[in-house]
């Protein structure tokens, strides 16, 4: 059953299932920053996205010897994850909504302001070309960082997923449940506001 | 989105963008964004920028698992284990 499986996650399995610390601490390296991250979109406190990640690998302990290798290790682990997050977010009846992974709740946003085209659609106000040296510093980074985190739960997750983690569209659909149409909105609206602060804030005096 | 057959303007383009970078678009569409791109600066410049800005979004890095969290976590393996 696992020839469908990639030869490091096979391995990886196998290591596991014989009880190898070093496997497990390599996994909990690689996918518990996301892990977290992705709670956090069905739950309202750190605190509790904590726990759920907690929940989460004790679900992958106790489930890997039954693992049939149907999907890859990381999108398994995922799934268990947004289930544990749905089912602790149900009882606390404060999470959020899951149909907030719905790009069209909130309506049509632009990647673009309007005033910024004429009527004809064209740029009334062309995008000027960034300063290199301050692209590049490290406060321009933070600056990313913060506007990530401005970001509503689903699109901050797809964007942290894709561009930040660097998964595949495939990947993050997997482990989302999301249709290849609405993983594309997420991030395209992630993407246009994170290069909209950009753009605001190149654009001021230093 | 729909767009006209012949015609795509800046406006329009923009909502392009993801799918044109993702690869997502007919060859039709592909067609018509890389003409226009040809000739507006504009929109030449909203995507160059779009391609930086996702350069640089993956310069960021996730926090690491915290000690006490790895510490938890390897004391449940073993427990797990010890069964």
């Amino acid at each position: 059953m696992e020839q469908l499986l990639s030869p490091q996650d096979a391995k990886l399995v196998q290591r596991l299932r014989a009880g190898d610390e070093e496997a497990f601490i390599e996994l909990i390296r690689e996918l518990n920053p996301s892990l977290l991250r992705v709670a956090r979109m069905f739950v309202p406190t750190l605190a509790l996205a904590e726990d759920v990640v907690q929940e989460t690998w004790l679900a992958v302990l106790n489930g890997i010897d039954r693992f049939e290798g149907r999907s890859s290790l990381k999108t398994w682990i995922f799934r268990i994850l947004t289930n544990t997050a749905k089912t602790r977010g149900e009882r606390e009846r404060r999470s959020v909504p899951f149909s907030t992974l719905d790009p069209e709740e909130g309506g049509f946003e632009p990647a673009v302001e309007r005033s910024r085209f004429t009527g004809m659609g064209h740029w009334a106000v062309l995008p000027r070309a960034w300063p290199e040296d301050r692209l590049l510093a490290n406060e321009t980074r933070s600056m990313i960082e913060r506007a990530i985190e401005r970001l509503p739960p689903s699109q901050r997750t797809v964007i942290t997923l894709r561009d930040v983690e660097g998964w595949t569209a495939d990947e993050v659909r997997n482990a989302l449940e999301l249709s290849e149409t609405n993983q594309r909105v997420l991030l395209h609206r992630a993407r246009a506001k994170v290069r909209g602060a950009l753009e605001q804030y190149l654009s001021e005096e230093q | 989105m729909t767009i006209g057959l012949a015609h795509l303007n800046c406006r329009e383009l923009v909502e392009l963008v993801t799918a044109y970078l993702e690869g997502d678009l007919s060859s039709g569409e592909r067609k018509r964004f890389d003409v226009h791109l040809s000739a507006c600066d504009g929109c030449t410049m909203y995507v160059e920028q779009m391609r930086r800005t996702i350069e640089l979004t993956g310069t960021l890095r996730l926090e690491d698992v915290s000690r006490e969290a790895e510490e938890a976590l390897l004391g449940a393996f073993r427990d797990w284990k010890a069964q």
